[in-house]
């Protein structure tokens, strides 16, 4: 009866099986034969340009689409302007990824005996690698932007995760070639910093090696969250660059709030952003870019209280940071090129000993840290009197971000990326110099399975692995292991 | 617990399957339709090593392959035929390579332009049409775009380039040689197309067509501001060059066998007056004239060349 039972459960498993299977193939091949898709994305219906024009593989820019961006999308032909578009014309497209998804993790699970005996309080805990895959999803982009008359646009990008909550990654508007010269560009509103690599325009999609750990880096236990150059940030950025985009120049005046939006953090503290590139015609190994960048500024380290609670917007008390780096961007013949962003960060030594975030934001405005500072949850304050510890100093470290990239064909890419950060001097004396020391290592590919101007259908596939030392999950001893992760995804990125 | 072995195997089984069926289904499928376009001409001859040379430079057709598909064959055809997915919904339409008939030229009318040409055309753009102006490839990669498109037609292969037009200096501009450009435009008939204040709104201009009976629009002067651009060029020497090797593929025809060189410049010293919003030393001595310009009277040496005989050049002619 028994064995019966388990013929009948496997030939059902196996019809079932079957069904899905074929499901599935009809589902992918219908997809793989829907090349006249009706899809519309917002630019390149626009102009009547495939995707590659603009992009090296979308989202990243090539050297001609970071010319369109840097003229205020626009082409500099006479067809700019609103004027030139079909009234029924909605620029407009929308982005999301559905995925099959694995991702492993060391982490601090109970002990629990062969019959469950022990567990949670009892038995202790023990560091296990947990492993979970499925189908997921990623957010939903609506991206809409353009130009609203000639020399005058604007980029909107409410943006949600996977659960569906929204929130505003980019809104700006754009003056562009302001008396004729293509030096004189402003904009006003949350928008990507200037970067060279262009983290909101990644090719990568897995949660470590989607960022770039250099752009967000921060040493363990430091409080200042504002010098993350990955996130969009409020402000008004001046943008200049030569008619051929060959040298561009920037510089932006942003709040220090790391891009969260009422006013949550300090009262009067900003923060600057200067770039400057330039490209040079090597001749058959292509165009050549190099720039430099400088992210200064200061957040507030003193929030005033009510009751022991900080107070959103109060933040006082201003300490300094500051990343310098360099990028490039090295062509190597029409099918190679190397993406090179380095850093050196400095955070003040309050920031270094966890001053900085007071009221912990969850990047909406809203506060996590519900109890009084310095409670468990809510960093320390530097109210009045407060000292630091002896010995403290400012927080150095260098980082690199390497990201190769092989042109098959506009239609096919294959990528690699490595990272390191490297601390050079931790905030506190005998602190071990290679805590929160990170490598992370990404490969993958993209392939268009068709190129028009009219919808973005692209299969990928990455790896990553992440490595942060000394933030992992604690041991039998009581110490802090190296935090190890690891992610694989396939899926389908689309626009449309 | 172990019953779930099979189950765990069978999925792990399931999901090999399933992505081997996703790669396999896209990068099969899609790259053979990409490779051969359901519809649509086939490619008029195979590819070919062909070679541009501008300047030291030279550039090689198999180089240009790959920026001609990234970012060319949308609107001009993975067959240079001007069929390219976007084709339908442009105005004007985009070049079709395999006639090799090209407007910027610095050769006569008829001839094929030199490798120069197309080079400074790429890198231009080309105004009121939705070429871009694509000066952000290095030089190497708009030479081998040159040598590329030269894989479409067979012309390339029989024929060789034009000799480039001389231009002369320009001589100063005075109010006599702008009332002189006056009198030209008046008797060469170019108001008939452009218009009389050069509004591009002439008599003939909603008959006119191009080579493939497409409608096109005569250039409007008056229109155009401090930067403005000619579909070739945007100073008074690429005018010069416009009326004298005339916009092939177009009515715009050659004046070379019409007028005298000190003629044309005359020519364009008025054209430029038309341009009314431009700043410009046409317009400054206009100006200083009241904004009026006198009646040319015509010397007794005649600087007017004899009108075009019935067996010379026609406007579209050499298509």
């Amino acid at each position: 009866m028994r064995m019966w039972a388990q013929s009948h459960l496997c030939q059902k498993q196996r019809h079932v099986i079957s069904v899905l299977a074929a499901a599935f193939a009809c589902m992918f091949l219908v997809l793989c034969a829907s090349q006249s898709a009706s899809a519309l994305p917002a630019f390149a219906r626009k102009y009547g340009l495939r995707c590659s024009a603009c992009h090296e593989s979308w989202p990243a820019l090539n050297n001609f689409g970071l010319k369109f961006r840097d003229n205020g999308y626009q082409l500099m032909n006479d067809r700019d302007a609103p004027i030139w578009q079909n009234p029924g014309y909605w620029p407009i497209t929308f982005r999301i990824t559905p995925i099959w998804h694995r991702v492993s993790s060391t982490q601090n699970v109970d002990v629990y005996g062969p019959n469950g005996e022990g567990g949670y309080g009892i038995t202790g805990t023990t560091i296990q690698r947990i492993t979970s895959a499925g189908f997921d999803l990623s957010g939903l982009d609506f991206h809409t932007g353009g130009t609203l008359e000639k020399n005058i646009s604007f980029y909107v990008l409410p943006s949600s995760d996977p659960t569906g909550a929204f929130h505003f990654e980019s809104v700006n508007a754009r003056l562009d070639n302001i008396g004729n010269s293509p030096w004189l560009n402003i904009r006003l509103g949350r928008f990507e910093l200037n970067n060279l690599l262009s983290e909101k325009r990644t090719l990568w999609l897995t949660g470590n090696g989607g960022i770039y750990q250099t752009y967000h880096f921060i040493p363990v236990n430091d409080g200042n969250i504002f010098g993350q150059m990955g996130d969009n940030q409020f402000g008004l950025e001046y943008m200049g660059h030569s008619v051929d985009d060959k040298t561009r120049v920037s510089a932006s005046l942003l709040s220090s709030n790391d891009g969260n939006v009422n006013l949550t953090t300090g009262s009067n503290s900003y923060s600057g952003f200067f770039t400057f590139d330039q490209a040079f015609d090597t001749g058959k190994l292509g165009m050549q870019r190099v720039g430099v960048y400088s992210f200064a500024g200061e957040a507030a380290t003193y929030y005033r209280t009510l009751g022991g609670a900080p107070i959103p917007g109060s933040g006082i008390g201003n300490k300094g940071f500051s990343r310098v780096g360099f990028y490039g961007q090295f062509y190597f013949g029409p099918h190679f090129d190397l993406n090179v962003v380095t850093q050196h960060g400095e955070d003040n030594a309050w920031f270094g000993q966890g001053y900085g975030n007071a009221v912990a934001t969850d990047g909406n405005g809203g506060t996590t840290c519900a109890g009084p500072a310095g409670s468990p949850g809510c960093p320390p304050n530097n109210t009045p009197g407060s000292t630091l510890p002896t010995g403290s100093r400012a927080p150095t470290w260098n980082g690199y971000t390497f990201e190769a990239r092989y042109v098959y064909s506009p239609q096919l890419i294959l990528k690699a990326v490595y990272e390191a950060e490297r601390m050079s001097q931790q905030a506190t004396p005998g602190t071990a110099g290679n805590l929160g020391n990170i490598n992370n290592y990404s490969i993958g590919f993209r392939y268009n399975p068709f190129m028009t101007s009219r919808a973005g259908f692209a299969y990928f596939g990455e790896f990553n692995e992440f490595q942060q030392i000394g933030t992992g999950p604690s041991n039998s001893l009581g110490n802090a292991t190296n935090t190890s992760t690891s992610e694989l995804l396939f899926g389908m990125d689309f626009d449309f | 617990m172990t019953s779930l072995k099979p189950m765990r195997s069978i999925g792990v089984t399931f999901f090999a399957a399933m992505l081997g069926l996703l790669f396999v289904a896209g990068f099969v499928t899609p790259a053979s339709a990409q490779d051969e376009p359901a519809v649509g001409p086939k490619p008029p001859v195979p590819f070919r090593n062909t070679e541009s040379h501008v300047g030291d430079i030279t550039g090689h057709s198999a180089d240009g392959k790959l920026p001609y598909r990234r970012y060319c064959a949308g609107c001009h055809g993975d067959y240079g035929d001007a069929n390219g997915e976007n084709a339908v919904w442009l105005d004007p339409k985009p070049r079709d390579f395999t006639i090799a008939t090209f407007k910027c030229r610095s050769t006569l009318t008829g001839t094929l332009p030199t490798d120069q040409d197309l080079f400074n055309t790429i890198g231009r753009g080309l105004t009121n049409s939705n070429m871009p102006i694509w000066n952000t490839f290095s030089k190497q990669e708009r030479a081998d775009l040159v040598a590329y498109i030269k894989i479409f037609s067979p012309r390339w292969e029989k024929e060789k380039a034009g000799v480039p037009i001389t231009v002369p200096a320009e001589p100063p501009v005075t109010l006599e040689s702008i009332s002189h450009g006056q009198a030209l435009f008046a008797k060469l008939e170019c108001w008939k197309c452009h218009g009389l204040h050069g509004e591009g709104d002439g008599p003939s201009a909603s008959t006119l067509t191009d080579s493939k009976d497409n409608p096109i629009r005569p250039f409007n002067f008056a229109a155009a501001g401090n930067d403005s651009r000619f579909k070739c060029g945007s100073t008074n020497q690429d005018i010069y060059k416009i009326f004298m090797t005339g916009v092939d593929g177009t009515p715009m025809p050659s004046f070379a066998d019409v007028i005298q060189p000190n003629d044309a410049w005359d020519l364009v010293h008025f054209l430029r007056t038309l341009q009314v919003h431009r700043k410009s030393r046409e317009n400054d001595i206009l100006m200083a004239a009241h904004g009026v310009i006198p009646p040319y009277v015509e010397k007794k040496t005649g600087s007017l060349a004899p009108a075009a005989s019935a067996n010379e050049k026609v406007p579209g002619g050499g298509q």
